[in-house]
């Protein structure tokens, strides 16, 4: 890409060209692309039939988070919304801790406190996720600052959708991020479709990357289904701030094949022929396609591929079903650092009643 | 020991905290160059330069979002909000991000960010410059809510918000930055949470009060003892956690209570320690429970010594009470 557009307004698309990623980095890319749709095809499944509460599915999406987790480095801070399935997979989270927040059990790093998809992993620096939009743009920001007030040549990047463009650490997010010209990357996932608000609705920018010229610092366009362009683009705004060259916006544009969750039924407020013509642009269709065409994969080995996405997904969901539930008093923890005496005392409480079997979990 | 005024204790507090620790800094409007509107950060920003004492712009949102990036980060930033009364655009930042980090993340990520701001009126502030709305905090599981009302305690406390490893908000009663003085033990002497002060001693009742309260509830007392009416008063300071033992003793005492605060009466804290003295000394009480508070209405500007607590309302209900058994 791509000069910095600040005083332009109109934010350059990436171009779809030579890519920075060899062959085998790229059929990396597309093994978690392939176990990211896998994964979400089958907890959808999962969740009709009551065995997890809900899901977030981010079908669509693979090229932009593998794409984006596979220029981050390891000690780069990802804070991300609730849909970033593909990052914590890319970046190294074990399916196994995926699967088993999904079913809040006794191996659930967050303890069973959150839903689906609200995961954290500290040893992969993908903090917890929470359901309020936006919020984590500006903690973001923070961090980055922390990070190089310590000196750390990190960069912090945010996860967030076209309707998050609208909220107000949005706005405080970027104003803070250009004031400080702090080493973070905005990564805004433009899936056309904030629950059933179209984008044209959300804004009447021409684009959402346009934005960043307001706030003094490039924004660019790329198209999300093209792994390579967001590796680039990404590689691109990563190497600007760590060198000192402040943040980044990028819009990566994509479609979102299912659901905002598994709570809404987009027949609702969007078009089949809509869907379907999205879906001709298939990001990990697409892929395979190409991998095929090229060679690369052949039909046999590219079979392999999926079927050891589906076979990994079904023993981490067996184990998850066998593992036991959180222990009934493990709510009232975590509040504090130590729990104050109200909190012992309200334990004892839940404990009597525990006992008596005059609750159950 | 020093003598210093409450605000210039706060500034103190600050001062040894970001001299002992490179990871203490200092966020918000105006705290930089200006030392903050009420001369809290004075001097921070020649000593330790604009990367620790942060001039930010005009967002509340953005200056508590950025300080819990910086807290998961490992720093310890001291977010400053000019107003209580202006805190609102970082409520969502407040109570579902700051609060409940620890909690979401099953302690994978503790988050301890301490938001110092002015609360309270008396100072010709208006709607906007005057409220007292601790409950909100209160009532947010994963807060810390501290109210010093002493210099002593405003140092003190500070330094153990900022050592502690919980979100804490700070309320510094502005009422009385500069009305107070007092002595201030030097260096890193910290007040521990959770623990009540006893003011003055007594054994007829039990006025219970904290921050810009406990100067006028110590001055009822002072009336009554004229009357031969001996009145207890314990600065709460710390609402969060809170001091039980300390309030259910004193009742068990004097077998009678006033609580006093400057935020509205209905679900103000009040109500949460009358409730407590229900549940755990009921059968101390010789009287029934009563408040002095602020009123169910906006904060007025004009008339607002007639909406605020004072010596002669706090004397008043209490005489009431010690009369009523």
């Amino acid at each position: 890409m791509a000069e910095s557009t600040a005083s332009t307004g109109t934010p350059p698309r990436a171009p779809a060209s030579a890519s920075t990623l060899t062959t085998a980095e790229v059929v990396a890319a597309y093994r978690w692309m392939v176990l990211a749709r896998v994964t979400d095809e089958r907890c959808l499944s999962l969740q009709r039939q009551g065995r997890i509460g809900f899901y977030a599915p981010l079908q669509g999406q693979e090229a932009a988070q593998v794409g984006i987790a596979t220029a981050l480095r390891p000690e780069d801070w990802v804070f991300p919304a609730y849909r970033e399935l593909a990052v914590a997979l890319t970046r190294g989270v074990d399916l196994q801790e995926v699967v088993d927040q999904l079913y809040g059990n006794a191996a659930d790093l967050i303890k069973g406190r959150q839903m689906p998809n609200h995961f954290g992993f500290r040893e992969q620096h993908f903090v917890v996720a929470s359901s309020p939009i936006g919020t984590q743009i500006t903690q973001a920001v923070g961090a980055a600052m922390a990070a190089r007030r310590r000196g750390d040549a990190i960069v912090t990047a945010s996860f967030f959708g076209d309707g998050a463009t609208s909220s107000n650490d949005f706005h405080a997010g970027l104003n803070f991020a250009g004031v400080f010209r702090v080493p973070t990357i905005f990564f805004c996932q433009n899936n056309q479709w904030a629950i059933s608000l179209p984008r044209e609705k959300q804004t009447r920018s021409a684009t959402l990357a346009e934005k960043a010229s307001a706030y003094g610092f490039p924004g660019v366009v790329v198209d999300g289904n093209d792994l390579r362009a967001v590796v680039r683009v990404v590689a691109e705004a990563r190497e600007r701030a760590v060198t000192g060259g402040g943040p980044t916006l990028i819009e990566a544009q994509v479609y979102r094949f299912g659901p905002h969750s598994t709570s809404d039924d987009p027949k609702r407020y969007r078009s089949e022929a809509e869907l379907e013509a999205a879906k001709k642009r298939d990001p990990v269709l697409g892929l395979q396609h190409e991998l095929r065409a090229n060679g690369v994969l052949t039909e046999a080995a590219d079979a392999q591929i999926w079927d050891e996405a589906k076979a990994r997904l079904a023993h981490a969901i067996e184990v998850a079903e066998q593992r036991p539930p959180v222990a009934p008093t493990s709510f009232l923890e975590d509040v504090f650092a130590r729990p104050t005496p109200r909190l012992e005392e309200e334990r004892a409480t839940l404990e009597r009643l525990l006992a008596a079997g005059t609750v159950r979990p | 020991m020093t003598e210093l005024t409450l605000v210039q204790a706060v500034n103190r507090g600050l001062h040894e905290a970001m001299k002992a620790d490179p990871d203490v800094l200092v966020l918000g409007e105006d705290v930089g160059v200006n030392g903050g509107v009420f001369r809290a950060t004075e001097g921070l920003f020649k000593e330790f330069g604009g990367d620790r004492v942060i001039d930010t712009p005009l967002s509340e949102t953005g200056i508590v979002g950025t300080a819990i990036g910086m807290a998961l980060y490992g720093l310890k930033p001291v977010a400053e909000i000019q107003f209580l009364d202006f805190i609102y655009p970082a409520f969502d930042q407040i109570v579902s991000e700051l609060a409940k980090f620890r909690y979401r993340s099953g302690g994978q990520y503790p988050c301890h960010v301490v938001i110092r701001t002015p609360y309270g009126g008396g100072i010709k502030g208006g709607l906007y410059h005057s409220q007292s709305t601790e409950a909100y905090f209160c009532h947010t599981a994963g807060l810390k809510v501290i109210v010093p009302s002493t210099p002593a305690d405003a140092k003190g406390l500070l330094l153990t918000a900022i050592h502690d490893e919980d979100p804490v908000i700070f309320l510094e009663p502005k009422r009385i930055y500069r009305a107070v003085t007092g002595e201030v033990p030097d260096g890193d002497v910290r007040v521990p949470f959770g623990v009540a002060r006893t003011v003055r001693e007594g054994s007829d009742v039990s006025l219970f009060a904290y921050g810009a309260m406990v100067p006028p509830t110590t001055e009822a007392a002072e009336a009554l003892a004229q009357e031969g009416i001996s009145a207890e008063v314990i600065d709460l300071r710390s609402l969060v956690p809170l001091d039980e033992p300390a309030i259910v003793a004193s009742v068990e005492k004097t077998g009678r209570a006033v609580v006093v605060h400057e935020a509205a009466r209905f679900c103000g804290f009040g109500g949460e320690v009358a409730a407590l003295l229900a549940e755990k000394a009921f059968y101390s009480l010789k009287a029934p429970i009563a408040r002095v508070t602020g009123y169910d209405t906006p904060f007025p500007y004009a008339l607002e010594n007639l909406y605020l607590p004072n010596a002669a309302t706090i004397a008043d209900t209490a005489r009431t009470t010690v009369k009523a058994g």
